[in-house]
Formats: structure tokens, C-alpha cells, sequence
């Protein structure tokens, strides 16, 4: 009743193919993006900033580079976290070494450096795909690993193999509060998300998505699959490499090789398996979700005043984690992001039930 | 017109209402084509004539599908080559085969299941899109104008394909012979020089049979495209078709217009089964 | 010839790479077989949960990321229960709850995920990996854990009349690649001879064909990842005996996946063979090429191991992706 497109005519092909061309839409962005930037920062605790809003905004940047490449072209990666210590560890170097550059700089150049490294290590995925592929980019997780524990330029010699940073000076503007780094990584994010749906609403975004759903026709279409491949590796690559120096920067302030492990490559992939994959809202339903989850394990016992040790709550973390991911796999393989579509189309039909 | 089985003769005959045939573009020389141990063609040689439609026939098995996907690129043949436009290649990969004007369609359709109508539409034109990848994501100037106007292109297209309605429905959604117009449309979006058609008819009833028909033939009125079509429908072959081609075991067994065909005695053989 | 030289020249390479250290002299004839019997030992342990891995995914098409943790949770099993009762019995016991692990999985993994292609699979294998990891260290814990096989601990010297020094070696080390060799043994008979294993070849062979002749899927599988459960038991036990059983096993256990790729995911005697190249090439690896690097680019410390197996994975998956042994695959169109 409320949700309806009716009268809502669109006489030329730039208004049918703007981002949001139902106009509740519009207004619901509208009102989310003001909630977002002005509301919040006034109502929220640090602690609240800290521990949840920041890192979210972070991963779903990160979360978004996985899914142009997972969800969108097709090609699986479980060391991705590798390309955020790329970025991290550029920009790092380049605030150390080269420190009259402006900060934004930093963080583009970090993200190319990163893309290049993407690139690279995308390149197996012109001959392999699939679980081999997915062994490839072990290859990328473990050797960067390595690669900056080991060389001692990358940490500037630091004996200890940790790097620290200072915050963050824009424009003579110190980024130090949680409130400022929030409104500094929202504004940063909403910038790359709009870049992000520009990609793939654009002719390289459709390249991605017919190598993803059928390669032999995708070239037979005239798609060249090396360059579909490549630059979704690279893409993908700079937004995780510029979320890498993020966290590195801003969330973490300083950090050791293995802060991009692993373990954080796979909750990349977590994050757009129950998020949905080739959906970028479905990024950020799934950043919420992993960032949300473990403090809601911690939280919610307390809260029915049944304290659990914190090892045993992680192991329980890791047993809903795996249970949820199967779940998601077993009963909706698009994620949350499918769901909310299925809600609002259950929305623009109410009241009515069919 | 007695037309012998095998024969290559310089210029065919014309059929009635003949069009406007012209110079050979695509000559099939001596091809042979295996997979492990299977033979599926073995020592092809026809040519295809511009702005002509060229239908391959023939028993199922045949070789028809390995055929179009050797002048497609999607497969390498061991022997032989294909002459296209003056150049010659065996080991063209199929995008550049696409890039040089040659589009398909399958028989099998292989439309991109997780886009709309019309993105997979839009994806034919991509190989038209050259803005680069900074200009997409700022879709500002020429990012945009070429969006637009191939969107308007593209439009043109469901149009005459008469899709309009299920332009944002996306593809997995539709009937099967409404898929098959998709596939025809994106096929056309690349505004091909030559159209494979691998039988774009199977599975549809009388009526979108004859849609499709004239969607093929207005296409080669309109556009001049030339036409290579795989059918098993023998009065559609018989009536639309300028020449045709007959496969056998992978090998080629007829040559000629729908007349001399319908009278070759090894053609009918094959049809009936008869070991020859 | 010329369509394998990339393979061939890969070979050479690892050949050559091997024989250097020997040659030059940089190490001494004692020394370079202990760290080659080293490498094969770990070698023996990687084929071991390779062995896992080729198995299911030869009868059933699914990439087991959770066979590593697998081998954990069968290892725990045994130590803690083998606190109680004999270790025999521990490990009778720690069979049944593998095989009914294999059950659970089935009924509530693979079957509600079987018409998905491989990734949806590969991706809910990582989430049961997730949910073992929790689930085993809640139920018997997170300590380190030991495996008592009884057999002597301590190094053995032999042959110090050939080689100076001669050469130590592990009692239990001989002991495991026996163990891994009746295994192998014992799982070539099971699948040759015996009609269990006939179906399970013709599940590998072709899913619809074997139920079209009445094979039953289901049950096939169960049998299936209860015999990796299985292998993944011995493979824990002789493991955790060495290094005792602690988390860092299930990660340890990734490296079976390079393992797979070089011998091919098909193949039993790829898993054989992969394990011991990559062990081998692991250690010689860390030993011979670690000190080198670390002086000419001036390196804190070696971590070669980390990463080799990996590299060496990648480089075969770019010039022979089937594996030494596996079968090629054809996309037909």
C-alpha cells in the first residue's frame, strides 16, 4: 500500500536506469543517510563505536571487494585478506617514508598497490577455477603471510615485526575521536559503495556476471576473459587493499603480520556467503552479522545471567558460525540480501497476501 | 540440377525469390575434429555465401553443433581451416571469432541466468563498450552517453524481437521459447556479419515456430546478415534456406539447393537409416 | 614432448634443487639424510589426510575443507577417552563416533546441498570445519593432549659407520609409515575386491548411472566419510602421539590440500606420492633454501615451510591442474 510503484513513469532511459527509481527508495536512503550521519554520532557510546560500528564499516568495504569478485564474477578466493595487508603495509610504507602526502592519496595508492597484487595473483584464475582456484589463493594468503613477517623493510626493521601508526591528519583535521573516525570511514564508505554500483551497473559489471554464470558464452559474446578476470581481481584487490590500511590505520593503530590471516579471509567469505553473494547491500548485512555475532555470544549469557568463560564462548562462536553457514547454504544460498527482497516484495503487495 | 552428393560447385544455382547472394565469406576447408576417440568430423569443406542462409543438416550425431563450434572458436579442429573475410584461422579464440563479426547462438540455451533481459541483451553490446573502468564507476560523460545509447540500440532490438514486456524479468524466470528470443536477441545485439543459428527452433510449437522464422528471415532482409542455421524441421529448412549443407557421421555427405537435396539419393538414405 | 615441457621442466627443477645441497657440498651426507628421511616422515603424515581428502572427493565430488579438522576431533577422541579405558579401546570407540560423525554430516550436509555445484559444497565443508574446531574443544577441551603408542621415544643412531655422525631416526616414525602403508594396502583390497568398494568406485565413476543401477547414494556416502573419519583417525593418533594433540593440528592438516593437487584430487597413489614430495620439498625446503634467502635479502628468520607447499601447488596447477595422477577433465559444450 505505502511501497508501491504506481504513477511512477519513467519517459527517459537515464531516470529507468538510476540506482534507486522507486521513489520510497529514494526517500528511505535519504532518511538513512541523515539518521546516519547526523543522529548517530550524537546518541552513540564509544564503546558502541569501537567495538561495532567501526570495524562494520570497515568490513563491509572489505566485504563489498570480496563480492565484486566472488559474488559478481564468479571467482572464488579464500585468501583475500592477503590484499588488505598489501594495503595495509603500502600505506604504512608510504605515510613513513614519503609523510608530506595527503592521507586520501595515501589510501588510493595503497589500494593500486594492492590491485596490482590482486592482479597477479589472479592471474592462476585465467587457467583454473573453482576449489583449484580457491588452492591458488592459499598460495597468495601464506606467502604474504610470510612475505611481511619476514622482509624487515616492510615493518621498518621493527624488531618485535609490529608497525604502529599515528592518527590520521586530513586536511588539518585529526581523526582521533571514535565519532570523527566514524564519520570519516561512513563518508569514505558511501563514496566507494557508489563507485562500487557504478561498476557493476556499468558494461564491466555485466562482463563479471556473464563470466560468472556461463564463461563459454560469455566468450563467445566477444567478453575477453582475461580482462573480465583480471580487473575483477584487481578491483577487488584495491577495496580491500584501501579496507586493509583502514583497519590497519584506524581501527587497529598497530598491528603485526598476522593481524590478516586466515582467519580473516575466511570471515570475508562468511560475511558475503550469509550476506549474499553478488549483492553489495548483501556486503553489509554480512559485516553486521559477523561483527555483531561474536559480542552478542558474549553479551546475550550475561544478559540471561548464565556466564559463560570467554574460551568456552568463542568455541560456541565457532560451533553457530559453522552451524549458520550451512544453514545459509542449505536454505538460502543469496543470503540475507535475498531475503530482504523477498520482504519487500511481500511489502509491496500488502496488505493484500498474493 | 541433378546436384551429386559431395560435389562443390563454383556459383549455386539461385533458389526462388533469390536474394541477394553474395561473394563467398566463409569457406570450411577439409576440417576434421576429434575429442579423445571419437571422430566428430572428419574432412568438412563447404563454403557460405554473404547475406545467404545456409542451413546444415542431417541425422542426429551428426557433427551440426561441433561444426558451428569450430567457426565459432569454441573448439580447435585438428585439421583443416576456416577462411573468414580473407584471413584464415584454426586456433581463433571464440571472443576474437566474435570480435571479427561471427555470433551464435545454442542449442542448449546459454543465457546468463543471473541477469535481467535485458542486461543480457546489453552484454551482446559489450563488445562496443570501450569507456574505460574509472569513467563506469563515476558514470559521468562519455561513461554514460554510451550506456544510453546502447541501451537505446538495444532496445531496437526487443522491439522487433517483440520482448518488451519481460525486459527487467530476469531470464531464468521465462518460458523456454521466450528464453530462446533472448538468445537471438543478444546474438543480434553484436550486429553480426554472420549468424550461427544452432536450431533455434527445437522445442517450440507451430506457432513460435513461425515466429522465429520470420524473425530469422526478417533479420536477413533487414540487416543483410548472413545466416549459417542448424535445423531438423525439414519444411523450414526447405523453405527458408538458400543452400544446404548435409552431415553424416561427421562427414559431409550433400551440397546444394533445397531441391537438389530433397533428391539426393545418399541424403535419404541417411534420413531413412539405410547403412550406406 | 613439447606439450609437456612445462611439467617436465617444473620436475627438473625440484630435481635439481634437491640433489644441490648434496652436491655442493653444503651439507654433510649424514645430515642431508636425516632431513630427507625427516621430510618423508612428515611427507607419510600429509598423505595420510590427503588420503581423506581423495577419497571423498572420489566418491562423492565434494573438496572436504573440514577433513583437518576431522583429523583433530578423531585425535582428541582417542587421548581423552584413552584416559580411561586402554588405548585399543579408545580408539574402537573413537571409530564409532567418526562413523557417526559421517552419518550427521551426510544426512544434515550433503544431502540438503546435493544438486549445488562444487564451491556451495567446498564453502559448507568450511563451515562444518568451523563448527568441528568449537564443538571438539567444548566437549573434550583445548588443552594439549598426549597419545601414548608405547613405542620408544627417544632417537635411534644407526649406520655411524657409513656416514660421520651417522644418522638419527625416529622408532615411531617407521612405525607410522608402516601403519600408513597397511593402510593404503588395506583400502586398494577394500576397494578391488570387496562389493562395497565396487559401488563406491562406480559412485565415483558417475553419481546418476550408479543409482540407476540401485546403488544407494546416501548410504554410499556414509560409508565413504566414515572410511576418511577413519583414515583421518589414524592419521590423528600417529600425529598427535608426535606432536601431541593441540589445535594447531587442523591447521597443520591445510597443507593437505597442495598434497591433493600435485597427485591429483582422484587418486589414492597421488596422495601417496604428493604427500611425500611435499614433505620432502617442505623440509629441504626450510633446511637448504631458508638460510640462503635469509642472508641474501636479509630476512628475520626462515618460515619457508608456511608457504612452499602452496607455491609448489600453484605452480602445478598452472601447467598440469589434474595432478600427476588424476584424470584430465573435458568440457564439452
Amino acid at each position: 500500500m505505502l511501497y508501491r510503484e504506481n504513477g511512477q513513469f519513467k519517459s527517459t532511459y537515464a531516470s529507468d536506469q538510476q540506482m534507486l527509481p522507486i521513489l520510497q527508495d529514494r526517500v528511505l536512503m535519504a532518511a538513512l543517510l541523515a539518521f546516519a550521519f547526523l543522529v548517530v554520532p550524537a546518541v552513540t557510546s564509544e564503546y558502541v563505536f569501537l567495538s561495532l560500528l567501526i570495524p562494520f564499516l570497515i568490513l563491509t568495504l572489505a566485504a563489498i571487494g570480496l563480492n565484486l569478485l566472488v559474488g559478481y564474477c564468479g571467482q572464488i578466493s579464500i585468501g583475500h585478506a592477503a590484499f588488505m595487508a598489501v594495503g595495509a603495509y603500502a600505506a604504512y610504507n608510504l605515510v613513513l617514508r614519503v609523510p608530506q602526502l595527503n592521507f586520501l592519496v595515501v589510501l588510493v595508492l595503497a589500494g593500486l598497490i594492492a590491485a596490482l597484487a590482486g592482479a597477479l595473483f589472479g592471474i592462476p584464475s585465467l587457467r583454473i577455477k573453482g576449489l583449484y582456484l580457491a588452492v591458488a589463493t592459499l598460495a597468495a594468503q601464506f606467502f604474504m603471510d610470510w612475505l611481511f613477517a619476514r622482509v624487515k623493510w616492510f615493518t621498518n626493521y621493527a624488531h618485535s615485526g609490529s608497525v604502529s601508526t599515528a592518527p590520521i591528519q586530513l586536511f588539518g583535521w585529526t581523526v582521533e575521536s571514535p565519532a570523527e573516525k566514524y564519520l570519516f570511514l561512513l563518508s569514505l564508505l558511501v563514496v566507494f559503495t557508489l563507485l562500487a554500483k557504478n561498476l557493476v551497473r556499468g558494461h564491466i559489471g555485466r562482463e563479471w556476471m556473464a563470466m560468472r554464470d556461463m564463461d563459454v558464452a560469455a566468450e563467445v559474446i566477444g567478453i575477453r576473459p582475461v580482462y573480465a578476470k583480471l580487473t575483477a581481481f584487481a578491483v577487488s584487490a584495491f577495496y580491500c587493499g584501501v579496507a586493509g590500511a583502514l583497519w590497519g590505520f584506524v581501527y587497529l593503530g598497530s598491528w603485526e603480520p598476522l593481524a590478516f590471516n586466515l582467519s580473516l579471509s575466511l570471515n570475508l567469505l562468511f560475511m558475503i556467503i550469509i550476506g549474499g553473494m553478488g549483492s553489495l547491500l548483501g556486503s553489509f548485512f554480512g559485516a553486521a552479522f559477523i561483527v555483531a555475532l561474536p559480542i552478542l555470544l558474549d553479551q546475550v549469557p550475561l544478559w540471561l545471567g548464565v556466564p559463560i568463560p570467554t574460551a568456552t564462548a568463542s568455541h560456541l562462536a565457532s560451533m553457530i558460525f559453522g552451524a549458520l553457514i550451512v544453514f545459509f547454504l542449505i536454505v538460502e544460498p543469496l543470503g540475507l540480501a535475498r531475503l530482504w527482497a523477498i520482504g519487500k516484495e511481500k511489502l509491496r503487495l500488502w496488505p493484500f497476501p498474493h | 540440377m541433378q546436384g551429386a552428393a559431395g560435389s562443390e560447385a563454383g556459383a549455386p544455382p539461385m533458389s526462388e525469390g533469390a536474394r541477394r547472394v553474395g561473394e563467398v565469406i566463409l569457406a570450411v576447408e577439409g576440417v576434421s575434429l576429434s575429442f579423445g576417440g571419437v571422430k566428430a568430423l572428419t574432412n568438412v569443406s563447404f563454403d557460405v555465401r554473404e547475406h545467404e542462409v545456409r542451413a546444415i543438416i542431417g541425422p542426429n550425431g551428426a557433427g551440426k553443433s561441433s561444426m558451428l563450434n569450430v567457426i565459432n572458436g569454441v573448439y580447435h579442429p585438428q585439421q583443416g581451416k576456416i577462411r573468414y573475410l580473407g584471413r584464415e584461422f584454426r586456433d581463433m579464440d571464440s571472443h576474437e571469432v566474435a570480435q571479427s563479426g561471427i555470433a551464435r547462438t545454442f542449442q542448449s540455451l546459454a543465457l546468463f541466468k543471473g541477469m535481467t533481459v535485458l542486461d543480457n541483451i546489453m552484454a551482446g553490446r559489450n563488445l562496443k563498450m570501450r569507456t574505460n573502468m574509472l569513467l563506469q564507476a563515476l558514470r559521468i560523460g562519455p561513461a554514460l552517453r554510451e550506456e544510453l545509447e546502447h541501451r537505446e540500440a538495444v532496445e531496437r532490438i526487443i522491439d522487433f524481437l517483440e520482448i518488451q514486456a519481460y525486459r527487467k524479468v530476469p531470464v531464468g524466470r521465462l518460458p523456454y521459447g521466450l528464453q530462446k528470443r533472448v538468445d537471438l536477441a543478444r546474438a543480434l545485439a553484436m550486429e553480426p556479419r554472420m549468424l550461427l543459428l544452432d536450431e533455434p527452433m527445437a522445442g517450440m510449437n507451430m506457432e513460435e515456430k513461425q515466429d522465429m522464422c520470420r524473425f530469422i528471415l526478417d533479420v536477413n532482409d533487414q540487416f543483410g546478415t548472413t545466416i549459417v542455421l542448424i535445423e531438423h524441421d525439414m519444411g523450414v529448412v526447405m523453405d527458408i534456406s538458400d543452400r544446404v549443407v548435409v552431415l553424416d557421421y561427421g562427414k559431409k555427405i550433400g551440397d546444394g539447393t533445397p531441391g537438389e537435396i530433397r533428391a539426393n539419393q545418399a541424403v535419404i538414405d541417411a534420413y531413412l537409416g539405410v547403412s550406406h | 614432448m613439447s606439450k609437456h615441457w612445462p611439467v617436465v621442466a617444473l620436475g627438473v627443477a625440484l630435481l635439481v634443487g634437491l640433489a644441490l645441497p648434496l652436491a655442493t657440498g653444503a651439507a654433510p651426507p649424514g645430515f642431508y639424510i636425516e632431513v630427507l628421511l625427516g621430510g618423508l616422515m612428515s611427507g607419510v603424515l600429509y598423505s595420510l589426510v590427503a588420503l581423506g581428502f581423495a577419497l571423498i572427493f572420489k566418491a562423492s565430488g565434494v573438496f572436504n575443507f573440514a577433513q583437518g579438522a576431522m583429523v583433530l576431533f578423531a585425535a582428541l577422541s582417542v587421548a581423552r577417552i584413552a584416559e580411561h579405558v586402554p588405548l585399543w579401546l579408545a580408539i574402537v570407540l573413537a571409530t564409532v563416533i567418526m562413523t557417526a560423525l559421517a552419518w550427521v554430516i551426510e544426512r544434515f550436509v550433503l544431502r540438503p546441498l546435493v544438486n549445488q555445484e562444487g564451491v556451495a559444497l567446498l564453502m559448507a565443508t568450511l563451515g562444518v570445519t568451523y563448527f568441528l574446531d568449537g564443538f571438539g574443544q567444548t566437549v573434550w577441551g583445548s588443552d594439549i593432549y598426549k597419545i601414548d603408542l608405547g613405542i620408544a621415544k627417544e632417537p635411534v643412531l644407526i649406520l655411524d659407520k657409513v656416514f660421520q655422525g651417522g644418522i638419527l631416526v625416529n622408532k615411531e616414525d617407521f612405525v607410522a609409515a608402516a601403519v600408513a602403508a597397511g593402510l593404503v594396502a588395506g583400502l586398494t583390497l577394500f576397494f578391488q575386491k570387496t562389493a562395497t568398494g565396487r559401488a563406491l568406485r562406480a559412485v565415483a565413476d558417475d553419481h546418476q548411472a550408479a543409482q540407476s543401477i540401485g546403488i544407494p547414494l546416501n548410504r554410499i556416502w556414509v560409508i565413504i566419510w566414515s572410511v576418511a573419519g577413519f583414515v583421518a583417525l589414524v592419521a590423528g593418533v600417529i600425529w598427535g602421539s608426535q606432536l601431541g594433540v593441540q589445535f594447531s593440528l587442523s591447521q597443520v592438516a591445510l597443507k593437505a590440500l597442495p598434497v591433493v593437487i600435485l597427485g591429483g584430487f582422484t587418486s589414492i597413489a597421488g596422495a601417496i606420492v604428493g604427500g611425500l614430495i611435499i614433505g620432502v620439498g617442505e623440509k629441504m625446503a626450510e633446511v637448504f633454501l631458508g638460510p640462503v634467502l635469509v642472508k641474501a635479502f636479509d630476512l628475520a628468520g626462515g618460515g619457508i615451510e608456511n608457504w612452499f607447499a602452496y607455491v609448489l601447488a600453484l605452480l602445478f596447477l598452472l601447467v598440469r591442474p589434474e595432478g600427476l595422477f588424476g584424470e584430465k577433465h573435458i568440457d564439452r559444450v
